[in-house]
């Protein structure tokens, strides 16, 4: 049900998140200085980052919007997890689809079983179960449920996936951001990324949830009919 | 107290009985296990002189393989007689169900395992006297199955259960999978404890969250 109020919210956000968009896109490729030894194709670490962020973020999204429908059985927070799920599934496929392009250049190889990539990709996993729950659930209250119980089972396997990992191997570069070790001017526009694909992220699940909302109220006005 | 675990073991009794004199999880499982050992042997060449290092990775694809088709029965017998209907109705609470059915399917694995793994080590020529590797078993087993016994459950409502079972349970036991490999390639290499100490600790630590989360997560699974 959207009023005029939330009409105009949606069209600012729109208009704000386009905005964001070139600018994110200026920064990537003319604003942020070339790298010095990995050369061009380092560029693709403004998307992937920001990806990755987001792909988390909705993930985070997802377990809490669990908890508060199987606490609130409210259907607006169990569409919300549901549109951050397929947010978060799409994003986490282009971190792994960028990551592998980057790998390519930087390492020579597509794919490697590093600690990040397969905790990343295992990770993917748990959340495309989720979507394939809601799909086979056999009605809508019942998918909701069951996958509410996954959405906060998988999320709290990321720390220990991510431990158990870690102690396997890695080779992934860590925390080069947080060490102080990349350039001001490149640390700008990341953080412009960041802020781009995070709006993106709000405009997609708050789109996504409306629809969810929509068809569920669909849903009960039919079987009102039935009745 | 004291009558909770007795109702727990009344459904953790229902079930070994009905599985000795129905045997429908226990064998089947333990000639599926033996298959994929063998079948194994062809896809790796188990005489090559790589057998220490290969075995591991053998022995539990192996049971995680035998695991999901065993947890995939575990829900799915209460099902077709709707049996579960009568286990809903009980005067317990929910979470002495699911203790009853953990405990049920651990036990069917340790079973299994305990048939497998002595086979396993005559086939792979490896020192049949290995207490490390019973602990590492036991240890994985109640990871595996308090996911799995969960997921069941979960599973046993939706379309296509058997096949999304693999699909929820596989990307939750990593870290187990993970640490049993490493461990008993550890003590097939005759390791000290020390080297496997931190994965034994991250087992521990998986199951006992597992333990916890499926406890509380089992009520919403179940409910009608």
């Amino acid at each position: 049900m959207k009023n005029g109020r939330g009409k105009l919210r949606d069209d600012l956000l729109v208009g704000m998140g386009f905005a964001l968009m070139l600018a994110a896109l200026y920064m990537a490729l003319v604003y942020a200085p070339t790298e010095k030894y990995a050369g061009a194709v380092q560029r693709i670490f403004y998307f992937h980052v920001p990806l990755a962020w987001v792909g988390f973020l909705a993930f985070l999204v997802v377990f809490i919007g669990s908890i508060l429908y199987l606490w609130k059985r409210s259907v607006i927070w169990d569409s919300i997890a549901w549109a951050s799920a397929e947010v978060g599934v799409v994003f986490t496929s282009l971190v792994l689809i960028t990551g592998s392009i980057w790998a390519k250049a930087a390492w020579g190889i597509w794919w490697t079983w590093d600690a990040r990539l397969t905790a990343t990709l295992v990770l993917w996993f748990v959340y495309v179960a989720y979507l394939m729950v809601r799909g086979y659930a056999r009605e809508e209250s019942q998918g909701a449920r069951l996958s509410a119980v996954l959405g906060i089972v998988g999320f709290i396997n990321v720390p220990i996936v991510a431990l158990a990992i870690n102690l396997w191997r890695t080779q992934h570069p860590t925390a080069l951001i947080f060490e102080g070790g990349l350039a001001p001017t490149m640390l700008v526009a990341l953080l412009v990324c960041v802020v781009a694909f995070t709006v993106l992220y709000i405009l997609l699940v708050r789109q996504a949830t409306s629809l969810k909302i929509l068809e569920s109220d669909i849903e009960n006005m039919k079987n009102l009919r039935l009745e | 107290m004291s009558r909770m675990f007795a109702s727990v073991f009344a459904i953790f009794w229902k079930d070994v009985l009905s599985e000795i004199r129905t045997k429908e999880i226990v064998t089947a499982v333990l000639v599926f296990a033996l298959l994929v050992l063998v079948i194994f042997n062809f896809a790796f060449d188990a005489a090559s002189g790589t057998t220490a290092r290969i075995a591991p990775g053998i022995l539990w694809v192996a049971f995680t393989f035998a695991g999901i088709l065993g947890l995939n029965r575990v829900f799915a017998v209460e099902k077709e007689n709707s049996s579960l209907a009568g286990l809903r109705l009980c005067p317990v609470d929910r979470m002495v169900i699911f203790w009853g059915k953990l405990a049920g399917s651990f036990t069917f694995m340790l079973v299994i395992a305990a048939v497998i793994t002595p086979i396993f080590l005559v086939l792979f020529n490896l020192p049949l006297f290995l207490p490390r590797l019973a602990l590492i078993i036991v240890l994985a087993t109640l990871g595996f199955t308090s996911v799995g016994t969960l997921f069941s459950a979960l599973a046993m409502n939706i379309r296509a259960r058997d096949i999304m079972l693999p699909i929820l349970f596989l990307p939750l036991v990593v870290p187990v999978i993970i640490g049993a490999v490493e461990t008993t390639t550890c003590v097939l290499a005759g390791g000290p404890w020390s080297d496997m100490l931190t994965w034994l600790e991250i087992m521990i630590a998986f199951d006992i969250i597992y333990l916890v989360v499926a406890t509380l997560m089992f009520e919403f699974v179940i409910e009608e």
